[in-house]
Protein backbone atom coordinates (compact mmCIF):
# COMPACT_ATOMS: atom_id res chain seq x y z
CA UNK A 1 0.00 0.00 0.00
CA UNK A 2 1.08 3.57 -0.74
CA UNK A 3 1.86 6.38 2.27
CA UNK A 4 -0.94 8.93 1.59
CA UNK A 5 1.94 11.43 1.00
CA UNK A 6 -1.27 13.51 -0.82
CA UNK A 7 -3.62 15.50 -0.05
CA UNK A 8 -7.29 16.06 -2.24
CA UNK A 9 -10.69 17.63 -1.76
CA UNK A 10 -12.76 14.61 -0.26
CA UNK A 11 -16.37 16.03 -0.25
CA UNK A 12 -17.98 19.57 -0.98
CA UNK A 13 -20.78 21.40 0.57
CA UNK A 14 -22.81 24.65 0.15
CA UNK A 15 -25.18 26.96 1.75
CA UNK A 16 -27.45 29.87 -0.28
CA UNK A 17 -29.46 31.87 1.49
CA UNK A 18 -33.39 31.47 0.76
CA UNK A 19 -34.21 34.86 -0.19
CA UNK A 20 -33.50 35.86 -3.82
CA UNK A 21 -33.05 39.80 -4.80
CA UNK A 22 -33.64 40.82 -8.28
CA UNK A 23 -31.79 43.46 -10.38
CA UNK A 24 -35.50 45.18 -10.71
CA UNK A 25 -35.87 45.12 -6.73
CA UNK A 26 -32.75 47.07 -6.18
CA UNK A 27 -33.74 49.62 -9.21
CA UNK A 28 -36.49 49.95 -6.96
CA UNK A 29 -33.55 52.04 -4.50
CA UNK A 30 -30.99 53.10 -6.37
CA UNK A 31 -30.70 54.84 -10.07
CA UNK A 32 -30.09 51.25 -12.47
CA UNK A 33 -31.85 49.13 -14.18
CA UNK A 34 -31.76 45.05 -14.69
CA UNK A 35 -30.63 45.70 -18.67
CA UNK A 36 -27.67 47.85 -16.75
CA UNK A 37 -26.73 45.45 -14.32
CA UNK A 38 -26.88 42.03 -16.65
CA UNK A 39 -24.77 44.07 -18.91
CA UNK A 40 -22.16 45.36 -16.95
CA UNK A 41 -21.83 42.15 -14.48
CA UNK A 42 -23.95 39.33 -15.92
CA UNK A 43 -25.74 39.30 -12.78
CA UNK A 44 -29.39 38.83 -12.64
CA UNK A 45 -30.42 37.87 -9.24
CA UNK A 46 -28.24 37.36 -5.58
CA UNK A 47 -29.24 35.67 -2.61
CA UNK A 48 -29.65 37.63 0.42
CA UNK A 49 -29.66 36.25 4.06
CA UNK A 50 -31.97 36.52 6.46
CA UNK A 51 -31.23 37.54 10.49
CA UNK A 52 -31.42 33.63 10.89
CA UNK A 53 -28.93 33.34 8.15
CA UNK A 54 -25.44 34.32 10.13
CA UNK A 55 -21.99 33.83 8.83
CA UNK A 56 -22.01 30.82 11.46
CA UNK A 57 -25.00 29.34 10.21
CA UNK A 58 -24.87 29.04 6.91
CA UNK A 59 -20.56 27.70 7.20
CA UNK A 60 -21.87 25.32 9.85
CA UNK A 61 -24.78 24.07 7.16
CA UNK A 62 -22.51 24.07 4.15
CA UNK A 63 -19.77 22.17 6.28
CA UNK A 64 -22.36 19.84 7.46
CA UNK A 65 -23.44 18.92 3.74
CA UNK A 66 -19.10 18.28 2.44
CA UNK A 67 -18.90 16.09 5.65
CA UNK A 68 -21.82 13.81 4.38
CA UNK A 69 -20.31 14.30 0.81
CA UNK A 70 -17.01 12.76 2.36
CA UNK A 71 -18.89 10.31 4.24
CA UNK A 72 -17.07 11.39 7.57
CA UNK A 73 -18.23 12.47 10.83
CA UNK A 74 -17.69 15.78 12.77
CA UNK A 75 -15.21 13.90 15.51
CA UNK A 76 -12.49 13.04 12.79
CA UNK A 77 -12.09 16.16 11.94
CA UNK A 78 -8.92 17.76 13.65
CA UNK A 79 -8.75 21.57 12.26
CA UNK A 80 -11.56 24.11 11.26
CA UNK A 81 -10.43 26.92 9.44
CA UNK A 82 -13.06 29.38 8.59
CA UNK A 83 -12.55 31.98 5.40
CA UNK A 84 -14.34 34.94 5.57
CA UNK A 85 -13.90 38.75 5.84
CA UNK A 86 -17.48 39.61 6.63
CA UNK A 87 -17.88 38.19 10.12
CA UNK A 88 -20.08 40.83 12.34
CA UNK A 89 -17.32 41.73 14.48
CA UNK A 90 -13.67 41.54 14.78
CA UNK A 91 -13.61 39.05 17.64
CA UNK A 92 -14.62 36.44 18.02
CA UNK A 93 -13.83 34.03 14.70
CA UNK A 94 -16.15 32.09 12.95
CA UNK A 95 -13.90 29.11 13.12
CA UNK A 96 -14.31 27.68 16.57
CA UNK A 97 -18.64 28.46 16.29
CA UNK A 98 -18.92 26.46 13.53
CA UNK A 99 -17.15 23.62 14.71
CA UNK A 100 -18.70 23.56 17.97
CA UNK A 101 -22.01 23.97 16.08
CA UNK A 102 -21.35 21.12 13.80
CA UNK A 103 -19.80 19.13 16.99
CA UNK A 104 -16.26 19.18 15.71
CA UNK A 105 -14.90 18.46 19.54
CA UNK A 106 -11.32 17.37 18.72
CA UNK A 107 -10.40 20.40 16.07
CA UNK A 108 -8.30 22.98 16.77
CA UNK A 109 -10.30 26.62 14.96
CA UNK A 110 -9.15 29.65 13.32
CA UNK A 111 -10.15 32.08 10.50
CA UNK A 112 -8.23 33.39 7.99
CA UNK A 113 -8.95 36.80 5.89
CA UNK A 114 -7.81 36.46 2.41
CA UNK A 115 -10.75 38.30 1.24
CA UNK A 116 -12.14 37.14 -1.80
CA UNK A 117 -8.77 34.74 -2.16
CA UNK A 118 -9.52 33.27 1.12
CA UNK A 119 -10.73 29.57 0.04
CA UNK A 120 -7.83 29.03 -2.27
CA UNK A 121 -5.38 30.18 0.20
CA UNK A 122 -7.13 28.01 3.25
CA UNK A 123 -7.08 25.02 0.94
CA UNK A 124 -3.32 25.55 0.18
CA UNK A 125 -3.00 25.57 4.31
CA UNK A 126 -4.91 23.15 4.76
CA UNK A 127 -3.62 20.85 1.97
CA UNK A 128 0.21 21.34 3.29
CA UNK A 129 -1.32 20.72 6.59
CA UNK A 130 -2.23 17.31 5.46
CA UNK A 131 0.67 16.62 3.14
CA UNK A 132 2.93 17.02 6.21
CA UNK A 133 1.08 15.03 8.42
CA UNK A 134 0.21 17.47 11.25
CA UNK A 135 -3.73 16.22 11.24
CA UNK A 136 -5.81 13.82 9.28
CA UNK A 137 -9.10 15.99 8.02
CA UNK A 138 -9.48 19.70 7.83
CA UNK A 139 -12.54 21.68 7.13
CA UNK A 140 -12.31 24.75 5.30
CA UNK A 141 -15.35 26.69 5.30
CA UNK A 142 -15.58 30.03 2.88
CA UNK A 143 -18.91 32.03 4.72
CA UNK A 144 -19.98 35.25 3.71
CA UNK A 145 -22.66 38.20 4.83
CA UNK A 146 -21.28 40.89 2.41
CA UNK A 147 -24.75 41.89 2.56
CA UNK A 148 -24.13 43.75 6.26
CA UNK A 149 -21.30 45.35 4.99
CA UNK A 150 -23.29 46.67 1.82
CA UNK A 151 -24.23 50.74 0.95
CA UNK A 152 -27.69 50.00 -0.29
CA UNK A 153 -27.08 53.35 -2.03
CA UNK A 154 -24.39 52.86 -3.78
CA UNK A 155 -25.20 51.72 -7.05
CA UNK A 156 -22.01 50.74 -7.95
CA UNK A 157 -21.82 48.30 -5.31
CA UNK A 158 -24.89 46.96 -4.25
CA UNK A 159 -25.92 45.29 -7.42
CA UNK A 160 -23.13 43.00 -6.45
CA UNK A 161 -22.75 42.08 -3.56
CA UNK A 162 -24.60 38.77 -1.88
CA UNK A 163 -24.38 35.95 0.96
CA UNK A 164 -23.60 32.54 1.12
CA UNK A 165 -21.49 29.55 2.23
CA UNK A 166 -19.77 26.77 1.00
CA UNK A 167 -17.29 24.13 2.65
CA UNK A 168 -14.52 21.24 1.77
CA UNK A 169 -13.13 18.75 3.52
CA UNK A 170 -9.25 18.06 3.20
CA UNK A 171 -8.15 15.07 3.84
CA UNK A 172 -4.66 12.05 2.72
CA UNK A 173 -4.59 10.84 -0.31
CA UNK A 174 -2.34 8.44 -2.05
CA UNK A 175 -1.70 10.40 -4.85
CA UNK A 176 -1.69 14.46 -4.93
CA UNK A 177 -5.10 15.97 -6.39
CA UNK A 178 -4.25 19.66 -5.35
CA UNK A 179 -1.83 21.44 -7.20
CA UNK A 180 0.98 23.99 -5.80
CA UNK A 181 -0.81 27.26 -5.33
CA UNK A 182 0.26 30.46 -7.15
CA UNK A 183 -0.29 33.60 -4.85
CA UNK A 184 1.16 36.95 -5.12
CA UNK A 185 -0.47 40.33 -3.96
CA UNK A 186 -0.01 44.13 -4.67
CA UNK A 187 -0.17 45.43 -1.12
CA UNK A 188 0.42 49.23 -2.39
CA UNK A 189 -3.19 49.42 -3.37
CA UNK A 190 -5.13 48.70 -0.43
CA UNK A 191 -7.46 51.65 -0.83
CA UNK A 192 -9.30 49.61 -3.96
CA UNK A 193 -11.08 47.49 -2.05
CA UNK A 194 -11.94 48.05 1.05
CA UNK A 195 -14.24 48.39 4.40
CA UNK A 196 -12.41 51.52 5.78
CA UNK A 197 -13.37 50.86 9.54
CA UNK A 198 -13.59 53.48 11.92
CA UNK A 199 -16.70 54.26 11.92
CA UNK A 200 -17.40 53.81 7.81
CA UNK A 201 -18.49 50.16 7.97
CA UNK A 202 -19.51 49.91 4.24
CA UNK A 203 -17.73 47.84 1.57
CA UNK A 204 -16.10 50.67 -1.33
CA UNK A 205 -14.20 49.97 -4.20
CA UNK A 206 -12.92 51.56 -7.90
CA UNK A 207 -14.87 49.66 -9.61
CA UNK A 208 -12.51 49.89 -13.04
CA UNK A 209 -9.58 49.83 -11.43
CA UNK A 210 -10.13 46.54 -10.33
CA UNK A 211 -11.78 45.37 -13.13
CA UNK A 212 -8.08 46.25 -14.82
CA UNK A 213 -6.07 44.58 -12.20
CA UNK A 214 -8.26 41.47 -12.42
CA UNK A 215 -8.47 40.82 -16.04
CA UNK A 216 -4.15 41.58 -16.13
CA UNK A 217 -3.80 38.51 -14.35
CA UNK A 218 -4.52 35.87 -17.22
CA UNK A 219 -0.85 35.25 -17.36
CA UNK A 220 -0.82 33.97 -13.06
CA UNK A 221 -3.45 31.56 -14.24
CA UNK A 222 -1.42 30.23 -16.76
CA UNK A 223 1.09 29.81 -14.36
CA UNK A 224 -1.10 28.03 -12.03
CA UNK A 225 -1.59 25.43 -14.99
CA UNK A 226 1.73 25.29 -15.61
CA UNK A 227 2.46 24.74 -12.22
CA UNK A 228 0.37 21.60 -11.82
CA UNK A 229 1.05 20.36 -15.27
CA UNK A 230 -1.52 20.45 -16.92
CA UNK A 231 -2.51 22.43 -19.84
CA UNK A 232 -5.21 24.55 -20.34
CA UNK A 233 -7.21 22.94 -22.51
CA UNK A 234 -6.93 19.59 -20.56
CA UNK A 235 -9.08 21.56 -17.84
CA UNK A 236 -12.67 20.40 -17.57
CA UNK A 237 -13.67 23.55 -15.56
CA UNK A 238 -12.43 27.16 -14.35
CA UNK A 239 -13.47 28.42 -11.71
CA UNK A 240 -12.42 32.20 -10.75
CA UNK A 241 -13.83 33.90 -7.65
CA UNK A 242 -17.34 35.14 -9.10
CA UNK A 243 -16.63 38.57 -8.79
CA UNK A 244 -18.34 39.77 -11.92
CA UNK A 245 -19.31 37.63 -14.99
CA UNK A 246 -17.22 39.66 -17.68
CA UNK A 247 -13.93 39.42 -15.40
CA UNK A 248 -14.55 35.19 -15.49
CA UNK A 249 -15.15 34.87 -18.61
CA UNK A 250 -12.20 37.37 -19.52
CA UNK A 251 -9.64 34.93 -17.62
CA UNK A 252 -11.19 31.98 -19.09
CA UNK A 253 -10.67 32.85 -22.68
CA UNK A 254 -7.48 34.44 -21.83
CA UNK A 255 -6.07 31.35 -20.71
CA UNK A 256 -7.63 29.65 -23.67
CA UNK A 257 -9.09 26.92 -21.46
CA UNK A 258 -11.05 25.97 -24.42
CA UNK A 259 -12.31 22.57 -23.11
CA UNK A 260 -13.70 23.58 -19.51
CA UNK A 261 -16.67 24.51 -18.16
CA UNK A 262 -16.38 28.09 -16.87
CA UNK A 263 -18.64 28.63 -13.79
CA UNK A 264 -20.94 31.27 -14.23
CA UNK A 265 -22.71 31.31 -10.62
CA UNK A 266 -21.96 35.04 -10.06
CA UNK A 267 -25.33 35.36 -12.48
CA UNK A 268 -27.51 33.52 -9.95
CA UNK A 269 -25.54 34.01 -6.87
CA UNK A 270 -23.98 37.27 -6.91
CA UNK A 271 -20.73 38.38 -5.64
CA UNK A 272 -19.99 36.03 -2.28
CA UNK A 273 -16.31 36.78 -1.72
CA UNK A 274 -14.38 33.64 -0.12
CA UNK A 275 -17.53 31.70 -0.49
CA UNK A 276 -17.76 32.28 -4.47
CA UNK A 277 -15.50 29.41 -5.63
CA UNK A 278 -17.38 27.05 -3.73
CA UNK A 279 -20.25 28.07 -4.42
CA UNK A 280 -19.35 27.58 -8.21
CA UNK A 281 -17.76 24.50 -8.11
CA UNK A 282 -20.87 23.07 -6.77
CA UNK A 283 -22.55 24.69 -9.36
CA UNK A 284 -20.55 22.71 -11.79
CA UNK A 285 -20.41 19.65 -10.11
CA UNK A 286 -24.49 19.50 -9.92
CA UNK A 287 -24.93 20.51 -13.26
CA UNK A 288 -23.07 17.26 -14.38
CA UNK A 289 -20.56 19.25 -16.48
CA UNK A 290 -17.53 17.89 -14.08
CA UNK A 291 -17.10 15.32 -12.34
CA UNK A 292 -15.14 13.27 -9.69
CA UNK A 293 -11.59 13.58 -10.43
CA UNK A 294 -11.81 16.02 -13.33
CA UNK A 295 -9.12 18.77 -13.04
CA UNK A 296 -10.61 22.20 -12.31
CA UNK A 297 -8.75 25.54 -11.94
CA UNK A 298 -9.62 27.89 -8.58
CA UNK A 299 -8.35 31.22 -9.03
CA UNK A 300 -9.50 33.62 -5.94
CA UNK A 301 -8.09 37.53 -5.91
CA UNK A 302 -9.91 40.59 -4.49
CA UNK A 303 -8.61 43.28 -1.46
CA UNK A 304 -5.11 43.78 -0.46
CA UNK A 305 -5.22 43.14 -3.52
CA UNK A 306 -4.05 39.33 -3.04
CA UNK A 307 -4.45 36.37 -5.24
CA UNK A 308 -4.33 32.77 -5.03
CA UNK A 309 -4.95 29.65 -7.11
CA UNK A 310 -4.78 26.34 -7.57
CA UNK A 311 -5.74 23.34 -9.96
CA UNK A 312 -7.89 20.48 -7.88
CA UNK A 313 -9.35 17.20 -8.70
CA UNK A 314 -13.22 17.65 -8.50
CA UNK A 315 -14.37 16.32 -5.21
CA UNK B 1 -1.94 59.72 -37.87
CA UNK B 2 -0.87 55.88 -37.78
CA UNK B 3 -2.99 53.57 -39.83
CA UNK B 4 -1.47 51.11 -38.37
CA UNK B 5 -2.68 51.89 -35.23
CA UNK B 6 -5.96 52.97 -36.01
CA UNK B 7 -5.94 49.42 -37.87
CA UNK B 8 -4.71 47.90 -34.83
CA UNK B 9 -6.90 49.54 -32.58
CA UNK B 10 -10.13 48.71 -35.16
CA UNK B 11 -9.16 44.98 -34.41
CA UNK B 12 -8.82 45.33 -30.26
CA UNK B 13 -12.37 47.13 -30.66
CA UNK B 14 -14.07 44.42 -33.03
CA UNK B 15 -12.50 41.11 -30.35
CA UNK B 16 -13.66 43.06 -26.98
CA UNK B 17 -16.62 44.76 -28.17
CA UNK B 18 -17.95 43.67 -31.39
CA UNK B 19 -17.45 46.94 -33.05
CA UNK B 20 -17.24 47.03 -36.70
CA UNK B 21 -14.11 47.67 -37.85
CA UNK B 22 -15.93 49.90 -40.59
CA UNK B 23 -16.81 52.32 -37.42
CA UNK B 24 -13.71 52.84 -36.10
CA UNK B 25 -12.72 56.05 -37.45
CA UNK B 26 -10.76 59.22 -35.61
CA UNK B 27 -13.69 61.35 -34.78
CA UNK B 28 -15.90 58.48 -33.22
CA UNK B 29 -16.27 58.77 -29.85
CA UNK B 30 -15.81 55.66 -27.82
CA UNK B 31 -18.80 55.79 -25.40
CA UNK B 32 -21.61 57.80 -27.51
CA UNK B 33 -20.54 56.56 -31.02
CA UNK B 34 -19.07 53.14 -30.81
CA UNK B 35 -21.21 52.20 -27.82
CA UNK B 36 -18.26 50.60 -25.57
CA UNK B 37 -18.74 50.68 -22.49
CA UNK B 38 -16.73 51.84 -19.41
CA UNK B 39 -15.37 48.15 -18.54
CA UNK B 40 -14.71 47.15 -22.50
CA UNK B 41 -12.78 50.52 -22.38
CA UNK B 42 -10.38 49.05 -19.75
CA UNK B 43 -10.60 45.54 -21.57
CA UNK B 44 -9.35 47.81 -24.98
CA UNK B 45 -6.44 49.68 -22.88
CA UNK B 46 -5.30 46.53 -21.26
CA UNK B 47 -5.31 44.84 -25.34
CA UNK B 48 -3.62 47.96 -26.41
CA UNK B 49 -1.03 48.26 -24.08
CA UNK B 50 0.04 44.52 -24.95
CA UNK B 51 -0.55 45.45 -28.69
CA UNK B 52 1.67 48.79 -28.83
CA UNK B 53 3.89 48.18 -25.95
CA UNK B 54 3.02 51.30 -24.15
CA UNK B 55 1.45 52.00 -20.87
CA UNK B 56 -1.69 54.19 -20.33
CA UNK B 57 -2.49 54.71 -16.76
CA UNK B 58 -5.86 54.87 -15.69
CA UNK B 59 -5.69 58.73 -15.07
CA UNK B 60 -4.97 59.04 -18.54
CA UNK B 61 -7.47 56.40 -19.81
CA UNK B 62 -10.72 59.27 -18.85
CA UNK B 63 -9.24 61.47 -21.40
CA UNK B 64 -9.09 59.33 -24.09
CA UNK B 65 -12.77 60.08 -25.79
CA UNK B 66 -12.11 59.51 -29.43
CA UNK B 67 -10.32 57.01 -31.96
CA UNK B 68 -8.17 59.74 -32.57
CA UNK B 69 -7.54 60.64 -28.93
CA UNK B 70 -6.12 57.12 -28.78
CA UNK B 71 -4.20 56.68 -31.79
CA UNK B 72 -2.30 60.03 -30.73
CA UNK B 73 -2.12 59.11 -27.42
CA UNK B 74 -0.50 55.71 -28.22
CA UNK B 75 2.01 57.41 -31.17
CA UNK B 76 3.17 59.51 -28.23
CA UNK B 77 3.56 57.16 -25.77
CA UNK B 78 5.29 54.59 -28.37
CA UNK B 79 7.58 57.17 -29.30
CA UNK B 80 8.80 58.23 -25.44
CA UNK B 81 9.31 54.75 -24.68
Amino acid sequence: MSPLNGARMLGLGVYRPARVVTNDEIAQRVDTSDEWVRSRTGIATRRIADEEETTVAMGAAAAEKALAAAGLTADTIDLVIGATCTSPSQIPGAGPQIAHRIGAGQAGAFDINGACAGFSYAVSTAADMVRAGSVRHVLVVATERLSDYTDWDDRGTCILLADGAGATVIGAAETDEIGPAVWGHDGSRPEVIRVPGYGDNMFRMEGQAVFRWAISLVPTVRQICERAGVAPDELAGIVPHQANLRIVEALAAGIGATNAAVARDVVDSGNTSAASIPLGLARLLDTGVIRRGDPVLLFGFGAGLTYCGQVVRCP
Amino acid sequence: MSQDVLAGLAVILEEVAGVDPADVTPEKTFIDDLDVDSLSMVEVVVAAEEKFSVKIPDDDVKSLKTVGDAVSYIQRAGVAA
